[in-house]
């Protein structure tokens, strides 16, 4: 079957296909060096909404480096670092409607920045005093999930209640290369194909799954497998915003439209560890990590901008913004405080539950230690 | 009142509750057209049609994260799992997800998900279509894990399932859903953690849940013969235990037998004696004692009547209870 459909169009460029017929590569409307591409030219570049892309990916990197420095200072216990996906995350967050619900896998930072998060919301998992800091409902972003791939379903459910609700609302999942291997992802793409449902599934390929690399990973692209379930399927450069937020949009908009599911496949790099715990030294190296920084998302934007006549004071701004988001994410987390246990045992269960009895118990007992028995 | 099967109860309590909150739906393998295998969901498409009962495709795991996806948009999903053992490839969604998120939460969310497991052995099937597993889920903080034993009490207890805000692992004897007993269909939903008293004792208590109440029913009744007065308490509700009703009932005989179709090792007997002996000690006259499958994988079908616990294996347990101390067992 035929996942996507040119369909003519009096005015605009013809939409993007899942391959790029110029490069037999993903879609891409920026090239590493920051230059417009044959398909880049074709379309006017919003040069308000490149900023705002410029500017959040900035924002998020700043966060992220912070993270890091906390973690390596004891304040937090473990960050997962986002650097170099911002592109595959602010492109694509950007080109959602406020009304769409969002489930990520747990490395979309700037995806929870965009869309409202604070600081001590999107660390407090990461200092150990949650282990979910949000309220998925306010700012239609849910939980992180730990166990990989098990949102997927979960946005599956989300969606069809959406459709049966009639509610004009698409559901976006967020999860990775590694996870696109467990059994939920494809029971995901197959219940979401089967039912029709409004949902977008976003992979972001970063190449490696901690140490194991997409080769031993799968041996078709995930873009070419979830076609084979029915969905219909962009390929995209994940370090090129402008490409990924076209692609979102589009995809959004065939969503929205009522015909079907939809995955995108963002090719991007995870420039840190997995984790502040990882040594990615043991299995990458760094001919690798130098030309991926050489294609760094952040970097190609800005000389699109320039280019367009983005003066230097602006730039200096956003980096003042991030400079200030630093100090701002350091002073929350070290605001961020643990719970106390005994609150815990009322939150397990909406109905009365003899647990409680067990928060008896427990309070007793902390009560005769700090009297020093 | 009416007189139902067990099967056609469950069937009543599920269409109750889609009648009275259009937010109930039914979901999983065969419960549309074909009304689940063992017809517990029939009718059901003909009155709600697609939009509230939904042939899923064949995925267990699917099954259930669907349904907290549904539940996180306000529904009030029913999940039927086609046999006890396909329930372990949704396990993670089960127990890391569906589990966990209230907690997770703070609170802040809620999961009222109902998964139907028609559980239990004695029907003569292939394995995996035999067992008992609910101690694993009650293993689990986060979940609630309810039993049901006859035709009115299913019906009760399923409609408190599924007007529960937490997430419900609800097993079926499905050897008794051809069973029938009076039911009121106007009966109030029942309460979902107590356990209920079904015959006095005076010299010992048998504990029993699902499909082995009505053989602790009938060793009672065996019992009550031999001019031995036994009692019998259906636990309905394996997580959270009722362990006050428990703990009364046993002080009163000062003996208590646990009867399950699980094997014993680990299982919710071990819990039961704990909670029994802890309360009442003073007041045992005998250990808790436990009745229940051999410590295997469940056997193939023409040795299931052997391996599984039945009346005389109860009968000797009792004897065993009541010669405490006295005569070596078996003398």
């Amino acid at each position: 079957m035929s996942t996507t459909t040119d369909r003519p169009s009096a005015a605009g460029p013809a939409p993007l296909r899942v391959q790029d017929p110029e490069l037999q590569g993903p879609i891409r409307l920026v090239d590493a060096d920051g230059r417009l591409t044959r398909r880049g030219r074709e379309r006017p570049v919003d040069v308000d909404k490149a900023c705002w892309l410029y500017r959040d990916m900035v924002l998020s990197r700043f966060l992220d480096r912070e993270a890091v420095a906390l973690q390596r200072q004891g304040e937090l216990a473990l960050w997962l670092q986002s650097e170099g996906q911002e592109a595959a995350q602010v492109g694509s967050v950007h080109a959602l409607a406020a009304q769409d619900h969002i489930f990520p896998s747990y490395r979309e930072h700037a995806v929870g920045l965009v869309r409202g998060l604070s600081p001590a919301e999107l660390l407090s998992q990461w200092r150990g005093v949650a282990h979910a800091g949000w309220d998925p409902f306010e700012r239609r972003y849910h939980f992180y999930s730990l166990v990989l791939g098990t949102q997927t379903l979960h946005a599956a459910g989300y969606a069809l209640g959406c459709k049966l609700d009639g509610e004009d609302a698409v559901t976006v999942v967020y999860f990775g290369d590694g996870a696109a291997s467990q059994g939920d992802v494809n029971e995901a793409f197959n219940w979401a194909a089967t039912m029709s449902l409004p949902i977008l599934f976003i992979c972001q390929n970063n190449q490696w799954a901690i140490s194991t690399p997409t080769t031993k990973q799968f041996s078709t692209p995930i873009h070419t497998r979830a076609a084979g379930f029915g969905l219909r399927t962009w390929w995209v450069d994940g370090n090129d915003a402008l490409a990924v937020h076209a692609v979102t949009s589009e995809a959004v908009e065939t969503i929205r439209a009522g015909r079907g599911p939809a995955l995108i496949e963002a090719e991007t790099y995870r420039v840190g560890g997995h984790s502040t715990s990882d040594d990615p030294n043991r299995y990458r190296t760094d001919e690798e990590l130098e030309s991926w920084r050489r294609r760094d998302p952040i970097a190609r934007l800005r000389v699109v901008l320039e280019g367009l006549g983005v003066a230097p004071p602006w730039f200096e701004e956003v980096e003042e913004d991030g400079r200030a988001l630093a100090v701002r994410t350091r002073q929350e987390c070290q605001a961020l405080h643990a719970p106390d246990l005994a609150d815990l045992f009322s939150e397990v269960y909406a109905d009365p539950h003899p647990v409680l009895q067990e928060r008896a118990a427990y309070e007793a007992f902390a009560a005769m230690v700090e009297g020093g028995v | 009142m009416v007189h139902l099967p067990l099967g056609k109860a469950l069937n009543f309590a599920m269409q109750r509750a889609m009648r009275d909150d259009d937010r109930v739906v039914v979901l999983g393998e065969d419960v549309g057209t074909l009304g689940g295998v063992f017809r517990v969901t029939d009718g059901l498409s003909v009155e709600f049609g697609p939009n509230r009962v939904f042939d899923t495709p064949l995925a267990e795991s699917g099954i259930v994260g669907t349904a907290i996806g549904l539940a996180l948009r306000g529904y009030r999903p029913v999940c039927e799992i086609q046999f006890d053992g396909f329930v372990y490839p949704a396990f993670d969604q089960i127990v890391s997800q569906l589990a966990k998120m209230r907690a997770r939460s703070r609170g802040r969310v809620s999961l009222p998900v109902v998964i139907r497991i028609p559980a239990g052995g004695g029907i003569g099937a292939v394995e995996h279509h035999s067992e008992s597993n609910e101690a694993y889920f009650a293993h689990t903080a986060g979940l609630r894990v309810v039993s049901c034993a006859t035709a009115q009490d299913g019906y009760r207890l399923l409609r408190a399932a599924i007007a529960s805000d937490d997430p419900v692992i609800f097993f079926e004897p499905k050897r008794r859903y051809w069973d029938k007993g009076e039911v009121d269909l106007d009966a109030s939903p029942a309460s979902l953690d107590r356990a209920l008293v079904l015959r006095k004792g005076r010299d010992c208590t048998l504990i029993a849940h699902g499909p082995t109440v009505k053989l602790a029913l009938a060793a009672a009744e065996a019992a009550n013969e031999d001019g031995v007065l036994v009692g019998v308490v259906d636990l309905r509700s394996i997580s959270p235990l009722d362990v006050e009703t428990l703990r009364r009932c046993v002080a009163e005989t000062g003996r208590a037998v646990v009867v399950h179709e699980a094997s014993t090792f680990l299982g919710i007997g071990a819990e039961v004696a704990a909670a029994v002996t802890e309360g009442c000690f003073f007041a045992l006259k005998a250990p808790v004692l436990r009745v229940g499958a051999y410590n295997l994988p469940y056997p193939p079908a023409k040795v299931e009547e052997e391996f599984l616990p039945d009346v005389d294996r109860v009968l000797v347990a009792i004897d065993r209870s009541l010669n405490f101390g006295r005569t070596p067992a078996h003398a």
